[in-house]
């Protein structure tokens, strides 16, 4: 111990050395133990929702005037809507403010988030309440009995 | 610890050499509580402690019944409201006891902000408490998806969008707390580890550490009390105010076996992620006043998102609130400081107006 002390402080003591040794062996220890936690935490790649047409269960004859509903749109939810006008609309469900699910409103004919009193029209374009984007806009297709959403651009 | 009185017995004794009663009973004698005209307030952090325990308590007796699944957790509730014996006893006092140990903690928290608690030697108990009451909004947070319900899905699904407006990390952090894109059953088997196991785990030990420093600086008396000359009158924990501590726990009791008893947790509709949210949507009353703000809110302020600005305040003040001891440098050197009152007091009136408006205003409008 006298003699390590009376050595010039930067020279490699034995202590250094061990020392050094110790502590780069116990920093090793823990990143070997976090890294594979938190790679665990983080969850696998769920897979994409890719689709980008679907065909929908329902067929035209079945929606009211007037009315909105949630349809499958892949793995996500998207709004269908035939206006007052007699045209069927539909859009991603997901409100752009914090994600809850929309609905329609045939009272006011716009498009409604109940969670934080969210209003779009029947563009999808945010017309009142915190808001701050449009829903995004599918295009509709009518063929014989079948409707048909799909993804624009 | 050679207390060889003929007031303990042989097994007293036996004990005594093998864990140190002893020691337990000088430390029982020697605490002491200080009495003057704001002393009530004391009775708020052991009767959160009290409501705590009835929470581990009736927690476990849920665990026998509940699944943690997707396809299960509604079902399993149902079954323990409708089926098991009392189970809607149990689950409704776990909801109960929850709501009221939020609400004790709240006066516990403005109580010791008001009465400056929070000064030197008492930082580190502050912080403590501070880091508590984030773990139990937490447990809030996350026990309020358990029964897979309408109102807990999009609850979740807003409450875990918060972080995702934060830049950079947001969807990151979504991502980690749902464990994936959506709320899902992998959400629902995530918020149920982390509810009856990372916290509870947390909180014992931060929970140990606040009642340890509150043991090694006793309790703290208002500056006002603490003025020179001031004659000090004190009563002996043990039994004295223990004694009336369990009254305060009795009161506690009552209250919430009536709650339990005439007003038992809904169940309400099963999550479907294909549902519209449901009209009157609203958290519990602890998070009401941030969601009525986030309502509010417009859709932008100054080019920025309205929510992301909102998000970034409850941070500032949350932030703000936790390091008051270390803010308020005015009491910290002996002057008087109105500025944390001014603070508390602010906030509880925001609290308290905005709850009322979350709940008063039509849902629709």
């Amino acid at each position: 111990m006298a003699k390590d002390q009376a050595l010039p402080p930067n020279d490699i003591t034995r202590r250094n050395f061990l020392n050094w040794f110790l502590g780069t062996t116990a920093g090793a220890f823990a990143v070997s133990v976090l890294y594979p936690i938190s790679r665990y935490l983080i969850p696998p790649q769920g897979e994409e929702s890719s689709a980008r047409t679907v065909t929908l269960a329902i067929k035209p004859q079945d929606i009211k005037p007037n009315s909105g509903q949630i349809v499958r749109f892949g793995s996500q939810p998207a709004i269908l809507i035939d206006t007052p006008a007699g045209e069927l609309k539909a859009f991603s469900a997901t409100c752009t403010h914090l994600g809850c699910i929309v609905q329609y409103r045939p009272d006011l004919s716009e498009i409604w988030c109940a969670c934080h009193n969210g209003h779009f029209n029947l563009n999808g374009k945010n017309v009142a309440g915190p808001p701050p984007k449009p829903l995004e806009e599918y295009t509709v297709n009518v063929r014989s009995d079948q409707i048909i959403v799909s993804k624009r651009g | 610890m050679e207390d060889q009185s003929p007031k303990h017995g042989k097994l007293w004794h036996w004990l005594d050499e093998r864990i140190g009663l002893g020691d337990i009973e000088y430390l029982a004698k020697k605490k002491e509580v200080p009495v003057h005209s704001h002393t009530f307030w004391y009775y708020f952090g052991g009767m959160t402690l009290f409501l705590f325990m009835i929470q581990v308590s009736t927690g476990i007796l849920l665990l026998l019944y509940y699944r943690p699944s997707a396809g299960e957790a509604y079902e399993s509730i149902q079954f323990l409201m409708t089926e098991v014996q009392f189970g809607w006893l149990v689950r409704s006092i776990h909801a109960w006891s929850a709501n009221l140990m939020v609400f004790a903690m709240f006066i516990h928290l403005f109580s010791a902000l008001l009465e400056k608690a929070y000064r030197a030697p008492r930082e580190l108990t502050w912080l403590s408490g501070g880091v508590l009451l984030c773990l139990t909004l937490a447990f809030g947070f996350t026990g309020y998806l358990l029964p897979w319900n309408e109102l807990a899905f999009f609850a979740t699904r807003v409450g875990t969008e918060i972080p995702g407006v934060v830049p950079i990390i947001g969807s990151f952090m979504r991502r980690l707390l749902r464990g994936g894109d959506d709320v899902t059953g992998a959400t629902l088997t995530r918020f149920y580890g982390i509810h009856v196991a990372v916290l509870p785990a947390i909180v014992t030990i931060v929970l140990g550490l606040h009642l340890f420093l509150v043991q090694k600086h006793g309790m703290s008396s208002p500056p006002g009390e603490e003025q020179e000359g001031k004659a000090k009158r004190v009563m002996p924990f043990f039994p004295n105010f223990f004694l009336r501590d369990l009254v305060g726990w009795l009161c506690a009791l009552g209250v919430l076996a009536a709650l339990a008893a005439y007003f038992p947790a809904e169940l309400g509709k099963k999550a479907d992620p294909f549902q519209p949210a449901p009209i009157g949507i609203k958290p519990e009353w602890y998070f009401m006043a941030m969601f009525q703000t986030l309502k509010l809110l417009p859709s932008y302020i100054l080019g920025i998102e309205g929510e992301l600005l909102g998000v970034l305040a409850f941070g500032v003040v949350g932030v703000m609130l936790i390091l008051v001891p270390f803010l308020d440098r005015r009491t910290a050197s002996g002057q008087p400081s109105l500025l944390p009152a001014a603070f508390g007091i602010t906030l509880i009136l925001y609290m308290v107006l905005l709850t009322y408006l979350g709940y008063t205003m039509s849902p629709t409008k």
